[in-house]
């Protein structure tokens, strides 16, 4: 009898197709895989133990650097946090903005995500379109927080600054055309042959697998749960918005596709809603501790330049306790855990990134198929190394 | 403010246990070493309990407070829309059970402590580091290792 003898390649750090520096080991029967072991920690820049040495303000900047297609999204995530930590509640006008801008970022990641998952089963056009789009919703967020990539847009109590007068004009002009564009993508990709036999009754994930496993975000609602921290743990107002959550049935890649296709033109109802019931009023929270004085103020009076000097220097002591607060980023739930022990930083920051469960889960979905698609499964999950590694 | 749910869970679990506390809505449990996995099954499948869903686990270092280290569960229920939070104050050295075979997204969490902060779970199918290396020593996440990294002004020279 013939010996069965399995080889063992390496996929990665380097592969284009692994999305950053991803190392996947796998034993291969001829074209089919046995077993897959991801091998994370590459990027690893110790997020965690930094946040430990700084001042509750100076952690946002950091943030930035975890998903860096979500800048936004990750710095709400965080600054949400310290607020409960604090126990203060921002005025409307912040809330929405935060909304809008976190919901352009999530169209923006999702235009990378569509580009490179294209790419990676080769369908190179839709690179150069969403491409395209991801700049002109870049501009925006440059144009209100100074930043492209890391804006750093947000401030614990509120935002570092008020939007544009333009603001409204340019989402809205941009808004006006998307829509049509993603229908055009659409054509490109959702009834090509290629494209379903490439990802169709691929990489499955059941349901309740994915519960199991952690996965969050498109991975799981693709499985077919209608599971999102908007709905389900309301924060920032999302309450006060009418989207709806679609889901996948069979949790193959195609329907993670679809749901994050999906997801795209809720997050444009979102913005629409958010832009035109824009609320008056301040962008910071009323609140001395934390908030810093307006500049006028400093320029004027010695009790403000004193209060800015305090804030800069040496940060807020917020109460002793421990907070976990989580909001649905682009891949999935992004969790932040703080604890703190009444000092003026964080005695312990854990961070809990989607695309680190996610990926736990990719050997499930890629053992029994087909080498060439571990790299459609990959693209389907839409993992960022930047936030498994910290 | 201890809730229904909660004084079912004590009710089962009378000397594990240890107090129930609430902080801006967050309940949290505080657990004995001796029987956590009997905690979180029951936890996972008792049906108004059903906590399905590890969002979290991680481990913090309270040095120099005795015990030593604290590990840290965050659970969800996908059908009862709650979060739980479990800690579970434990001495440096010793090891806690592996919580793998309720929750397979335990794996890497359970790794990634292991590799953070030296605490060993049993029963863990593969515990290795995750984010840092084989040959890493110390852990990082630990109060006494320095922030700069351990050989941060030594010379990189690979043995040949």
């Amino acid at each position: 009898m013939a010996e069965t003898k399995f080889v063992t390649i390496n996929m990665g750090p380097q592969h284009p197709a692994t999305h950053g520096v991803l190392r996947l080991v796998l034993e291969l029967d001829g074209e089919v895989v046995v077993k897959a072991t991801p091998h994370v920690g590459h990027l690893h820049r110790g997020v965690e133990k930094l946040s430990e040495t700084k001042t509750y303000h100076q952690v946002i900047p950091l943030t930035d650097r975890l998903d860096y297609t979500n800048g936004i999204g990750n710095n709400l995530g965080y600054v949400l946090t310290v607020e409960k930590l604090l126990g203060i509640e921002v005025p409307k006008r912040a809330q929405y903005i935060r909304v809008a801008i976190a919901e352009l970022q999530r169209l923006a990641a999702h235009l990378i995500w569509l580009a490179t998952h294209a790419l990676d089963i080769g369908a190179m056009t839709v690179l150069f379109y969403c491409f395209r789009d991801r700049e002109s919703i870049l501009r925006i967020i440059e144009e209100v927080s100074g930043g492209r990539l890391t804006p750093t847009y947000f401030r614990i109590g509120g935002l570092s600054k008020d939007v544009p007068e333009e603001f409204k004009e340019r989402v809205m002009d941009f808004l006006g055309d998307f829509p049509r564009r993603i229908n055009e993508y659409e054509t490109l990709l959702t009834k090509n042959v290629i494209w379903m036999r490439r990802t169709k009754k691929v990489g499955i994930l059941t349901a309740e697998d994915a519960i199991n496993y952690g996965a969050s975000g498109p991975t799981l609602r693709g499985s077919g749960v209608r599971w999102d921290v908007r709905k389900r743990f309301p924060y920032s107002g999302y309450d006060e918005f009418d989207f709806e959550i679609p889901i996948g049935e069979v949790g193959d890649v195609y329907d993670r596709y679809m749901v994050r296709l999906e997801e795209m033109r809720q997050s444009i109802r979102i913005i629409q809603q958010a832009v035109e019931n824009l609320p008056d009023g301040r962008f910071m929270a009323d609140d001395p501790r934390v908030v810093l004085p307006p500049k006028d103020d400093v320029q004027r009076d010695i009790d403000a330049l004193i209060r800015q000097f305090k804030i800069v220097s040496e940060g807020f002591e917020p109460p002793e306790g421990e907070v976990f607060m989580s909001v649905e980023a682009p891949k999935g739930e992004l969790g932040f855990y703080i604890v703190s022990d009444g000092s003026n930083h964080p005695y312990r920051i854990k961070i809990r990134t989607p695309s680190f469960m996610n990926l736990s889960a990719l050997p499930k979905m890629v053992e029994g198929g087909l080498i060439a698609d571990v790299v459609s499964t990959i693209g389907s999950i839409d993992i960022v190394l930047g936030e498994i590694d910290r | 403010m201890a809730k229904g749910w909660i004084d079912k869970a004590r009710g089962q679990f009378p000397t594990s246990i240890l107090k129930v506390e609430t902080f801006r809505d967050e309940t949290t449990l505080v657990v004995k070493t001796d029987q956590i996995l009997e905690v979180f099954t029951f936890l996972f499948q008792d049906p108004d309990l059903s906590y399905d869903y590890l969002t979290d686990l991680c481990g913090v270092d309270y040095k120099p407070r005795k015990p030593r280290f604290e590990v840290v569960y965050h659970l969800c229920s996908t059908k009862h829309d709650r979060r739980l939070r479990v800690k579970i104050p434990l001495e440096e050295g010793n090891s806690l059970a592996s919580v793998e075979s309720v929750w397979k997204a335990a794996n890497w969490y359970e790794r990634e402590t292991y590799d953070m902060l030296g605490i060993r779970f049993e029963n863990h199918p593969d515990l290795k580091r995750i984010l840092t290396w084989e040959d890493f020593e110390g852990y990082p996440l630990r109060k006494d290792f320095p922030v700069k990294g351990k050989d941060f002004d030594k010379p990189f020279v690979p043995e040949l």
